[in-house]
């Protein structure tokens, strides 16, 4: 019901505007409407455009690059796996111009309509066609992100926050896109020590043996408590939740400590996703998808699309720390100007991390 | 609405101890008509849903004094334009209805599950759990294996449909021999069945080559079952039906299916007439479980959807309301599941026309269920409804009679 409410809150109901009495939101909407005809598409994966996380950051692209460029926006949300192959043919039957699948689930559904549809162009988020199994896809542009880079900055300032000594990390699924954070994240904060000779101690992955605590779910935020709650009791003073809606549950047991336990967010600033936790975030581990996807449609519209594959990085700004926000004056000088130092060490290349799952270049 | 359940209790009130009036209706027309009730009024709520979401009716209530009539003719065309997507996305043409019932194959087995074993009295919850062990097999026979055409497909059901008889099975042995609960077993059952399959595609026999994220490879060509021209619609749609006529078969032309029905209806007098309840409780969950099994085949055969964690999607659980308002009969699960296909597939097409969120079609399903499972609610609001003998006694006793 609220997830109702809000989707249809967001939208603009553009065939209605067509069909319905009045003309006045029409000529609301019209901000530029100088690419009305062009239709912008976006097919999410199974968690929904509002899970203030990954779909959302997506769509927040879309709806950019429909507002800068007056675009005709259509989405379709995908309830569960089996929609992917649906909303895909659903989409080139709507004759988009360009359509955004979100996320390595819909890789499959994506490549086939891509082949088979070769005057429109795609693109997909956290996935990047196998060139050679299914050869090259002119017209498949894949956005991926190393997050990994900014997770090692997040570990760092964990590290340098904690008081008890010990960070805890708990993802969704063990996925590779999930296990980038964690393994930037237990990385920055061994970083962190050799630097500064401590012992922090990282609770909930082993970037070594590639085990760790799974809420095995994106969206049970209890689980994501009984995570964080776990993480806490053994001492972690800072919690990095890696997993979606779920990990809104880690913010939850944060905040319920008052003031002892806090925590960095990831995707998205979660002062600005999730403004109610703002006071326990210290920061957020920020993947440019919005960015990314505009872009991605901008070029379309603009005819200069090509198919080469995007990383966001540190250095292209694709993946950034976010601000601190609340805990501005709280971070030590020294710190903000070691993490600054951080990212120009790892866009130089003078440090490197190691985590396998960071993306290919291609 | 109102004044009608507050004037009702009146004259119903003696009525509960004698037979309810009867009408010259067959009891299979009066169910129909609460059902038909029941989706009239679903249709309605979701209509409130719809203007209350609509950004132009907001718009149009701010000036409601000026110019009501905008509020009024918003609110109209949102609902109108909206459903007339839902239809058109269900039955426009032949792509909306293959798609529509593509999208009900799997229901109409795994309600098939869900309603043979509550004409035996249980409460089968477990249609996920053991759709997904179906799916497992029957992906697995076909991505691994290379055979011939016709063999491989024919081979790969029936590993579908052994993985969900097995998990099926189970259950039954369990409460046949140690009196476990069905509702309890076959939840905890669902939860081993997903973590396995999440644990499978870690390994390397089930995960995709070059992949490192949790999918399995698509099954064989000669595994999958034939489309019908270029639409999704396969040869499992089919199956699915013949399945219905099977169990309508088992049950009301078998003697297997007497003695579920008769253990169903009253297991201590099933006993004392000297049946063998344990032995119709483990048939019952054995064949249930392979009906489960075959909504897996369809999921993993059909569409050329790779093994996932969300292969299962909610099919499972979709499965219970599908047979919940088909009323635990065989062509009332069929007519649920073309129903929810329907649904699900004008869904897709409403949110992409209209922009209504998907979520609605969810509202839809439940909605439904919950006035066809409450007839009294339903008679409350459409007085004229025709009187049935018993139909709430025997929905809450899981349609033994």
């Amino acid at each position: 019901m609220k997830k109702y409410v809000r989707g249809t809150a967001i939208v603009g109901v553009l065939t209605l505007a067509v069909a319905a009495c009045g003309s006045k939101p029409t000529e609301e909407n019209a901000g530029g409407s100088a690419n009305k005809d062009f239709k912008a598409c976006m097919v999410s994966d199974s968690g929904g455009f509002d899970d203030k996380s990954f779909n959302q950051t997506s769509y927040k692209g879309l709806q950019d690059a429909v507002k800068a460029k007056g675009l005709t926006e259509v989405k379709a949300e995908s309830k569960s796996d089996n929609d992917y192959p649906t909303n895909m043919t659903a989409m080139v039957n709507a004759k988009c111009n360009v359509i955004v699948a979100v996320g390595f689930k819909l890789e499959d559904a994506t490549e086939k309509a891509a082949k088979a549809n070769t005057g429109i162009k795609f693109a997909i988020v956290d996935s990047a066609p196998d060139t050679a199994k299914v050869g090259e896809i002119p017209n498949l542009k894949p956005l991926l992100f190393n997050t990994a880079q900014t997770s090692f900055q997040a570990g760092y300032l964990a590290a340098a926050m904690s008081k008890t000594g010990k960070v805890g990390t708990f993802g969704g699924i063990k996925i590779p896109t999930v296990t980038i954070f964690m393994d930037g994240f237990a990385e920055g904060v061994k970083y962190y020590n050799t630097q500064k000779s401590k012992n922090v101690q990282v609770l909930g992955w082993d970037d070594a043996k590639q085990t760790g605590l799974f809420t095995n779910d994106f969206e049970d935020k209890a689980k994501g408590q009984t995570n964080a709650q776990n993480l806490i009791t053994q001492g972690a003073d800072i919690i990095f939740p890696v997993a979606g809606p779920a990990g809104l549950g880690g913010l939850q047991a944060a905040k319920a400590s008052s003031g002892k336990v806090n925590a960095i967010w990831v995707d998205t600033d979660g002062c600005v996703s999730a403004a109610e936790y703002c006071s326990v975030l210290i920061s957020s581990v920020q993947k440019g998808m919005d960015v990314a996807v505009q872009d991605a449609i901008e070029s379309v519209v603009d005819n200069k699309f090509d198919n080469t594959q995007f990383t966001g990085t540190l250095e292209n700004g694709g993946t950034s720390l976010a601000p601190f926000h609340e805990f501005d004056s709280k971070v030590p000088a020294d710190v903000k100007t070691e993490l600054d130092q951080i990212k120009a060490d790892i866009v130089s290349g003078k440090i490197t991390v190691a985590s396998k799952a960071q993306p290919k270049a291609s | 609405m109102s004044t009608d359940t507050t004037v009702e209790p009146a004259p119903a009130a003696p009525a509960p101890q004698r037979e309810p009036q009867r009408s010259g209706l067959p009891s299979w027309a009066i169910q129909g008509l609460v059902s038909l009730s029941a989706i009239v009024l679903a249709l309605l709520v979701g209509a409130i849903l719809i203007i209350v979401g609509d950004d132009q009716v907001k718009t149009a209530v701010g000036y409601f004094g000026a110019a009501p009539m905008d509020t009024v003719s918003a609110a109209v065309s949102a609902v109108g334009e909206a459903y007339k997507a839902l239809a058109v996305g269900a039955l426009g043409g032949v792509t909306p209805i293959t798609e529509s019932l593509t999208q009900a194959t799997p229901l109409i087995c795994g309600g098939l599950a869900v309603s043979l074993a509550f004409r035996t009295g249980l409460f089968n919850i477990g249609a996920q759990g053991q759709l997904i062990v179906g799916a497992i097999l029957a992906a697995y026979v076909g991505f691994a294996w290379d055979l011939p055409p016709v063999l491989h497909l024919v081979l790969a059901v029936i590993a579908g449909l052994i993985g969900g008889a097995l998990w099926g099975g189970v259950v039954g042995v369990l409460k046949a021999r140690t009196g476990a609960h069905e509702v309890i077993v076959t939840i905890m059952l669902n939860y081993v069945a997903i973590y396995l399959l999440q644990w499978l595609l870690t390994t390397s026999a089930f995960r995709r080559p070059g992949r490192t994220d949790p999918i399995s490879p698509v099954v064989n060509s000669n595994a999958q079952y034939p489309q019908f021209g270029d639409t999704r619609l396969h040869l499992g749609f089919l199956v699915a039906l013949l399945a219905a006529v099977f169990v309508w078969w088992l049950l009301n032309r078998s003697t297997i299916g007497f003695e579920l029905r008769a253990v169903g209806a009253n297991a201590d007098a099933s006993r004392t007439a000297g049946m063998s309840v344990g032995r119709a409780y483990i048939i019952a969950m054995v064949v249930a479980g392979a009906l489960a099994g075959l909504a897996g085949t369809q999921q993993v055969l059909g569409t050329d959807l790779p093994l996932t964690d969300g292969v299962a999607a909610s099919v499972g659980f979709d499965a219970i309301t599908v047979a919940l308002l088909g009323r635990g009969t065989p062509l009332g699960t069929v007519l649920a599941g073309l129903l929810f296909g329907a649904l699900n597939a004008g869904g897709l097409q409403m949110q992409l026309i209209t922009q209504t969120p998907l979520t609605l079609t969810t509202v839809l399903q439940a909605v439904i269920v919950l006035f066809v499972a409450a007839p009294a609610l339903v008679r409350s609001i459409f007085p004229f409804l025709p009187k049935e003998r018993g139909v709430g006694a025997v929905l809450a006793k899981g349609w033994n009679g």
